[in-house]
């Protein structure tokens, strides 16, 4: 095999796959694979929301109800945590670009931080929904779905408030969509935080610099989709109905 | 081919837009607009942050054309999905029962 | 053509670089996992067709007297998961695509190696979970697994076969994405996009579709699991929700499957008929673009399927016309390459009666689907065994035939070998009568009202029993010349002729290194100064090609 030709000079890279002929090529063909596997991310949600898109249509007023009962605060907080996750996911990029070790592990551990406070208020919300029985169906068996729906004048937060024209059944399809969404969402996230992990010890041990960063980029990459989804999901899943707040039937 | 590092303050700039998109949001979602406009208000203030997202925080801006093709097709099949499956239903009440 | 040197084959190729079952199941070479996906999609092919026997021996007589109607349900449910997911959808593409595109393109292996071995394993890991429903008592909804009998009334393992297709996804996914990322950023110097094989051409549609329509599917076998499980009410009327936006999202994803499953057979036709014609294809740049419009195209017609769903009649409308329009680019295919072998110096090899073939067949499953695009003609044809001979057509008469044919043709390639070519030409002329015999009176059947998924029909329709014995013969022909290409491609692997570098003399880029390649595929990166399909030098090229006499120069 003496005659075969490599690019595994001395002096490139250690990360430089074989079948690469520089790491300009590798950077663009990762660039490019985590680009293409978003779109299919992209396809994945969009089912979803295509699903959310035709019952709200025909459900206008289920899900209105349904929407206001979720907790205003609670998402509105998330959505702010992962934002700022996403400041400090590029700030780590920044760091590697500018070969700033220190800052580096520094962003990628607020990054993970503030991705398990987004889940950690996630396990909040989905709790409060388990003691209102609003998890839909079977899902949890022995547990079926069987809010209290508030009678007019009653203003107890824990029951269902229902605008003119909703009927509980429909109420049940808005909350399988919420928890097929943002669960497929959590679970992103969860997926994200194990890659945190893993970015993060390859940072600790110096092998980001300013000449190879890609994977932490790439992440980055697929840190800020996840963050793109819930953008969109905080308003169609939270906002939708509260401009009816003061029409409660 | 050299590699555009972002600086810190634009990332700055958009965080805070993105933080003011989010409150402005909340606001406007209580606000009872005519029709079907509190849905487009939403939506478009959720549009503007994501395009922001993509733009700065994900480097789109200084990306390839490849890589503007790539979320360009993505957006473009997404519509063809909803938009053929809407026509469905939209229209279906168009024809009188026989 | 212009000289090239071509190095002597080295003791050392991929084959033999490494031995033992290690370096074979965590290879990073793309023509091991290849050839790992080659075995596994053979053997899935099998029991496919073990499924298939059993409906044509049912069908031989009026009465459900072989098997249950509720077995029968399993048999062809089965038969059509394991052909659609198991066999069709990675056939070729992880064959044949996964072999050749990093050698056609000058490249040593795809863009990411390691996750297309983990596409193998993944593909394994929902064939293995499929196979576990299909032991454990098989799924009775049809591959299409409708709701609500999918979600409420089936007694059948529909989750766990749902999972298997699940699992089977990613790993469609993985393929597309490795085969779009390399032909973006790892063409060899030279290797600019019109001079890429139309192999390639048709590959990357096909990957763009995997990219786009999989992810959907996944989502609805993911909800209809949960609907089963949890009772939820997704596409439950009672609960307010639309058995209607299950098909949509359904057929979003299986229409452009089946380009998914034809366009690379497409590519591999290109390939035949330019080659064994000994002539450039005919308008290579639209028969190129034709494949990425069938790819966009694709995704727009998916509504056809709900003609008879109680979808709005303006949206039937739409899709019917947007049906009739996904033909053209086909069409244009189909006179590209009528018109390359126009005066072309052809010679008759197996891989050439292959995709002679396939034009026909193609043609004919092509011009039925037009049929059924008519929303008026639609609404009897559906559910008929017309709409079972037309698909047939394209998938056995296309996809299969141009897998067998692309198989013959880089054979000496892939294994070193020649295939026995006799065999070979005797083989796929028995395939071609068998298929037709099988399938053409299952036009007539289909026309006459004869539905699918029955497995009985009425003893006194004399015609009808007819057909089904007509077809159940071509079955059991076309199977025995399914057989025969199994026993003598193993058999060459021993004991055929070894091949040369370039078997067949050609331009492309694939012949210009060793049979079988070493493990880099090219001991030199190749620099690529000739067009595609270049078998006259340039300054010829306006002889062969135009229609009116030209003064012919001496070559």
């Amino acid at each position: 095999m003496s005659e075969v030709a490599t690019t595994y000079e001395a002096g490139a890279h250690s990360a430089l796959q074989h079948h690469f002929e520089n790491m300009e090529q590798q950077r663009e063909a990762g660039t490019l694979g985590m680009w293409v596997f978003l779109v299919t991310e992209i396809m994945f949600f969009g089912a979803l929301f295509l699903a959310y898109t035709i019952y709200r249509y025909q459900y206008p007023a289920a899900f209105a109800s349904a929407s206001n009962h979720l907790d205003i605060r609670l998402g509105a907080i998330n959505t702010a945590v992962l934002i700022v996750s996403s400041f400090t996911m590029a700030m780590a990029v920044y760091s590697t670009q500018v070969g700033k070790q220190r800052n580096t592990i520094i962003c990628l551990i607020l990054t993970m931080i503030l991705g398990a406070t987004f889940l950690g208020i996630k396990a909040i919300e989905y709790h409060d929904k388990y003691r209102d029985h609003l998890i839909p169906g079977q899902l949890i068996p022995g547990h079926p779905f069987n809010p209290a729906v508030a009678k007019p004048g009653d203003t107890d937060e824990h029951k269902l408030h229902l605008v003119e024209g909703a009927t509980v059944h429909n109420v049940e399809l808005f909350y399988w969509i919420y928890f097929a969404m943002t669960g497929l969402h959590a679970l992103h996230m969860i997926i994200g935080l194990g890659i945190m992990i893993v970015l993060t010890i390859m940072a600790w041990r110096g092998r980001f610099g300013p000449e190879y960063h890609a994977p932490v980029e790439i992440s980055g990459l697929y840190w800020h989709f996840v963050d793109i989804i819930w953008i969109f999901l905080f308003p169609l899943l939270y906002l939708l109905g509260r401009h009816l707040e003061g029409r409660i039937g | 081919m050299s590699e555009h590092i972002v600086q810190p303050r634009i990332y700055i700039v958009i965080f805070l837009a993105l933080m003011l998109g989010t409150g402005l949001t909340v606001v406007a979602a209580f606000h009872d607009f005519p029709g079907p406009l509190n849905a487009v208000v939403a939506l478009t203030i959720a549009v503007i942050k994501a395009t922001l997202v993509v733009l700065y925080f994900m480097h789109v801006r200084y990306s390839s054309r490849l890589i503007w093709l790539v979320i360009g097709s993505a957006l473009f099949w997404l519509a063809i999905m909803f938009a053929l499956t809407i026509s469905d239903y939209w229209t279906r009440t168009w024809l009188p029962p026989l | 053509m212009e000289e090239f040197t071509i190095p002597k084959p080295p003791r050392t190729n991929y084959l033999n670089a490494e031995y033992g079952l290690k370096s074979w199941l965590l290879t990073k070479d793309h023509k091991r996992i290849a050839l790992l996906y080659l075995g596994a999609i053979s053997f899935f092919f099998f029991i496919g067709s073990l499924y298939a026997m059993a409906i044509r021996l049912e069908l031989l007589s009026p009465q459900g007297d072989l098997v249950q109607s509720s077995t029968y349900n399993k048999m062809f449910t089965q038969h059509g998961i394991i052909m659609v997911f198991f066999f069709l959808i990675p056939s070729i593409p992880a064959t044949l695509g996964n072999f050749l595109i990093p050698m056609m393109i000058g490249a040593k292996d795809l863009a990411f190696p390691r996750i297309n071995l983990l596409s193998w394993y993944i593909y394994m890991l929902g064939g293995i979970v499929t196979i576990y429903a299909l032991l454990a008592g098989g799924v009775d909804t049809g591959w299409t697994f409708y709701v609500p009998y999918s979600t409420t009334f089936s007694n059948s393992y529909v989750i766990a076969t749902g999972l298997g297709i699940f699992i089977n996804g990613f790993s469609s996914i993985l393929t597309g994405l490795n085969f779009i990322v390399t032909i973006h950023t790892m063409r060899a110097p030279g290797m600019t996009w019109y001079r890429l094989p139309l192999f390639v051409w048709a590959h990357y549609a096909t990957s763009l579709i995997m990219i786009l329509g999989t992810p959907v599917i996944a989502i609805t076998v993911l909800l209809v699991a949960l609907e089963r499980l949890a009772h939820i009410g997704i596409f439950d009327p009672a609960a307010g929700g639309d058995p209607v936006l299950f098909q949509h999202l359904f057929w979003f994803y299986s229409h452009p499957a089946v380009y998914i499953m034809v366009l690379p057979g497409m590519g591999v036709i290109s390939e035949l008929i330019a080659n064994f014609s000994r002539k450039n294809i005919f308008g290579y740049k639209f028969v190129a673009f034709s494949s990425l419009a069938i790819a966009v195209f694709g995704f727009l017609v998916w509504g056809h399927h709900l003609f008879v769903a109680s979808q709005s009649v303006y949206a039937g409308m739409i899709f019917s016309f947007l049906s009739f329009a996904v033909a053209i680019p086909s069409a244009i295919k189909v006179f590209n390459w009528t018109a390359t072998l126009y005066k072309g110096s052809i010679s008759y090899d197996t891989p050439m009666l292959y995709a002679l073939g396939f034009i026909g067949l193609f043609t004919i499953g092509g011009m039925t689907g037009l049929f059924l695009a008519a929303l008026a003609v639609d609404v009897h044809l559906s559910d008929t065994y017309f709409v079972v001979a037309h698909f047939h057509y394209i998938m056995v008469g296309g996809t299969l035939l141009a897998y067998l044919g692309g198989l013959h043709y880089w054979w000496p390639k892939i294994s070193g070998r020649m295939y026995p070519e006799g065999w070979g030409r005797f083989s796929a002329l028995v395939v071609f009568v068998g298929f037709n015999l099988t399938f053409s009176p299952q036009f007539i059947l289909g026309y006459m009202g004869m539905p699918r998924r029955y497995h009985t029909y009425p003893a006194d329709m004399v015609s009808w029993q007819v057909l089904h014995v007509l077809s159940t013969a071509g079955a059991s022909i076309l199977g025995v010349g399914l057989l025969i290409p199994l026993f003598y491609l193993i058999w060459s692997m021993r004991y055929g002729r070894i091949a040369e570098a370039n078997p067949w003399n050609l331009p492309g880029l694939e012949w210009q290194t060793a049979s079988p390649p070493p493990t880099e595929n090219f001991l030199i990166t190749p620099v690529v100064t000739q067009e595609a399909y270049e078998f006259a030098p340039p300054e010829h090229k306006e002889v062969v090609g135009k229609f009116e006499r030209q003064q012919r120069t001496e070559i």
